[in-house]
């Protein structure tokens, strides 16, 4: 096979070791989830562009440093919440790109069978809680994750991902209180990619995001989020003192996006940022960093194999089913209870 | 044994805990037990399990949905039951829709228990609604026990049921005792209960009103055969048990402890006029439309339905006959 397959041949994503099954152990590892993730959105831009997927995502290119490098400080047992920009968090936590991709598309290959779209991809299995349609929801979902592990005696670490837009959220507040308060094995990662929607955190954040989480007593520390390395390493450190009983933490990664914030904007014309803001941004971008690492070559067929995988999804998540109408509320009730039909139905 | 109302809650929780050690419990005051369901726990199961919470509802709703989705079977006590409303995000747009969203990964088994909800003296606005519909109306799991038996037997069935379920004590029911001579059980969700049989009219009461509904039918008792149907949980609905009595009297009259307007009462009346057998129009009595409780006691009754607008409503139903039946159809009356 070496002969014949060079691309695969360094693969680093071994398919069986138990302590790094998602392979994000070495810099190339960490490049190939980075490039995976640039490629399934790009991909996933195109099948919105093209009508396939309906509604619309909210694209993550630019922000993938703070996926990969926080899901690289974790251990296969713990657990993320994830946001409306989620497909990163997803994929770096380890899902199947063709079941994500089918899920986007609303079929029944699905990780969600169809039933949450961008917005909820979830995938229980690998510890992946949900994305989350509701801004901060997954805050506190995550402190609740942490508590049930420590309850039941489990070595787990929860991370919620969140963004600054969240940081006004309430009830973020108050859970960065509970798990303070009780420490929690949680890890609070803010991505602070500048805007909430149109809005500026500048405009919005009083005082800082590190200071909040100071404030209840949170570790907190601000890191370059487009150095997938030093996200790591910050990540790293604050998963280690979760899981030795030393309490919550705080991670605010200054990131940005570098398309709009949801695929609709280019249609409403929305100016809040200038191009060369946007420019300077696309300056610092994640890949070309976390490409210089290797050895000369290597991001090339990493490249090559991350993008036969995505041919491979859009393949499969293509032919995958529709889901059958008569279907339509399955799932709503755990116990199977069957609700009465509605005129819809 | 004398069994109140308050101390059946208490037991399920008891018995809950002792036999599944993935059951706990968070809430406000609850180490102290003041509310009185959560009395002695803490003692008994420790500080692990009895979580006494800062007053965060949002924040520890999430954190229980958090804890259930990951093995645990959390129940919530609350203290008011318009703090509903600000977990309305966690409980209904949470909770309840995490099993559809993630196609059938996840469960939520979350109990919410609010003991004290509807009209308490003296507790005006903010601490005296009855907010059942809107969870029924929502798909949540909803259940309004009228008795200690059955707030001990759905309580446990709430909290083994893999869904949330929010369990609703009025707070007129609390006071309520009763005579137990076996042992108590699990009543399952979605299963009415008939106090009192009847061949004329079928009052369905809610809650803290069954009792109500059975005094008005021992005083009518002599005129006018009143059967007394207790649905327990609101949704899921017993239609079943509902058609059949329906079947037997042809008359209905719904009294609701909550709001008029897309309140379960236009609901129960609305299913059986599509389907069911009815000889006279059907009446609700229900809180007017919006209602919000003056302080004043006066004021308060004034607004909550009362044994007189049921014994109105009776009489109007009753005014009715039913159209005589060629031989050989229905049910003999
Ligand atoms: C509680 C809540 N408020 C408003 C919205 C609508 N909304 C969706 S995303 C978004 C901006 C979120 O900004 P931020 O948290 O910074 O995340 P980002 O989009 O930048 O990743 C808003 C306002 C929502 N989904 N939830």
């Amino acid at each position: 096979m070496t002969q014949h397959d060079p691309v695969t041949q360094h693969d680093p994503m071994p398919q069986h070791d138990p302590v790094d099954p998602v392979g994000l152990g070495s810099p190339a590892g960490r490049y190939r989830m980075l490039r995976l993730i640039r490629g399934f959105e790009e991909l996933a831009l195109g099948l919105v562009k093209s009508g396939e997927i309906t509604g619309g995502i909210h694209p993550y290119i630019g922000q993938e440093a703070v996926a990969v490098g926080v899901c690289a400080a974790l251990r296969p047992q713990d657990r993320i919440t994830s946001t409306h920009r989620g497909h990163g968090h997803v994929l770096a936590k380890g899902a199947a790109p063709d079941r994500l991709l089918a899920e986007l598309l609303g079929r029944t290959g699905g990780l969600n069978r169809g039933r949450g779209g961008s917005m909820h991809a979830a995938d229980f299995s690998l510890g992946v809680l949900g994305a989350n349609g509701m801004v901060g929801a997954g805050g506190a979902i995550a402190v609740g994750a942490a508590w049930s592990a420590r309850q039941a005696g489990e070595d787990r670490v929860a991370v919620a991902f969140f963004g600054d837009g969240a940081l006004n959220q309430g009830v973020l507040l108050e859970s960065f209180n509970l798990a303070a308060m009780w420490r929690l094995p949680v890890l609070f990662v803010c991505e602070n990619n500048g805007y909430a929607t149109t809005l500026p955190a500048a405009t919005a954040v009083a005082g800082s995001a590190t200071g909040r989480a100071a404030a209840f007593g949170i570790p907190a520390a601000e890191v370059d989020g487009m150095d997938t390395e030093a996200v790591r390493a910050a990540a790293a450190e604050a998963v280690e003192r979760a899981a030795s009983g030393g309490g919550p933490g705080f991670l605010e990664c200054r990131t940005y996006r570098f398309e709009g914030h949801h695929t609709m904007e280019r249609l409403m014309k929305l100016r809040y940022r200038t191009p060369e803001e946007v420019a300077d941004w696309r300056a610092l971008d994640p890949l070309p960093r976390a490409a210089a690492l290797l050895p000369p070559g290597r991001a090339g067929q990493l490249d090559a194999s991350v993008a036969q995988q995505l041919d491979a999804a859009r393949e499969f998540a293509l032919a995958s089913e529709h889901p059958d109408p008569a279907g339509a509320l399955e799932h709503l009730y755990a116990d199977g209870l069957r609700p009465r039909t509605g005129s819809g139905a | 044994m004398r069994l109140s109302y308050t101390k059946a809650l208490n037991r399920a929780l008891t018995d809950a805990l002792a036999e599944d050690p993935a059951v706990c419990v968070f809430g406000e005051d609850i180490g102290a037990g003041m509310a009185g369901p959560t009395l002695n726990l803490l003692d008994r199961f420790g500080p692990g399990r009895i979580v006494d919470t800062p007053l965060s509802e949002q924040a520890f709703t999430s954190m229980a949905i958090g804890a259930a989705l990951t093995g645990r079977r959390p129940v919530i006590e609350f203290q008011i039951p318009s703090l509903l409303f600000l977990v309305f995000e966690q409980l209904v747009n949470q909770a309840h829709k995490f099993s559809l969203m993630t196609g059938g990964q996840s469960a939520v088994p979350l109990t919410c228990l609010v003991p004290g909800s509807g009209s308490r003296d003296g507790w005006a606005g903010q601490h005296s609604d009855h907010p059942y519909g809107l969870f029924a109306h929502a798909g949540v799991k909803t259940v309004v026990p009228a008795t200690p038996t059955d707030a001990y037997g759905l309580l446990r069935s709430a909290i083994a049921d893999p869904d949330p379920v929010v369990v609703f004590a009025p707070a007129a029911a609390l006071p309520v005792r009763e005579t137990v001579t076996w042992e108590l059980a699990p009543v399952p969700l979605g299963s009415a209960r008939i106090h009192r049989e009847g061949t004329d009219v079928t009052v369905v009461a809610v809650g803290h009103l069954v009792h109500d509904a059975l005094a008005v039918a021992e005083e009518l008792a002599p005129e006018v055969s009143v059967e007394v149907f207790d649905p327990r949980t609101l949704h899921p609905f017993d239609w079943t048990a509902l058609a059949a009595s329906l079947e037997r009297t042809g008359r209905l009259v719904v009294i609701d402890d909550s709001n008029r307007s897309c309140g379960i009462g236009g609901e129960v009346i609305a299913t059986a006029a599509e389907g069911m057998r009815l000889v006279a129009p059907p009446r609700r009595i229900t809180r007017p439309d919006g209602t919000v409780l003056p302080f004043a006691p006066g004021l308060d009754r004034a607004l909550q339905p009362s044994r007189g607008q049921l014994r109105d409503a009776i009489g109007e139903v009753m005014k009715h006959r039913a159209p005589v039946r060629p031989h050989g159809e229905g049910p003999a009356r």
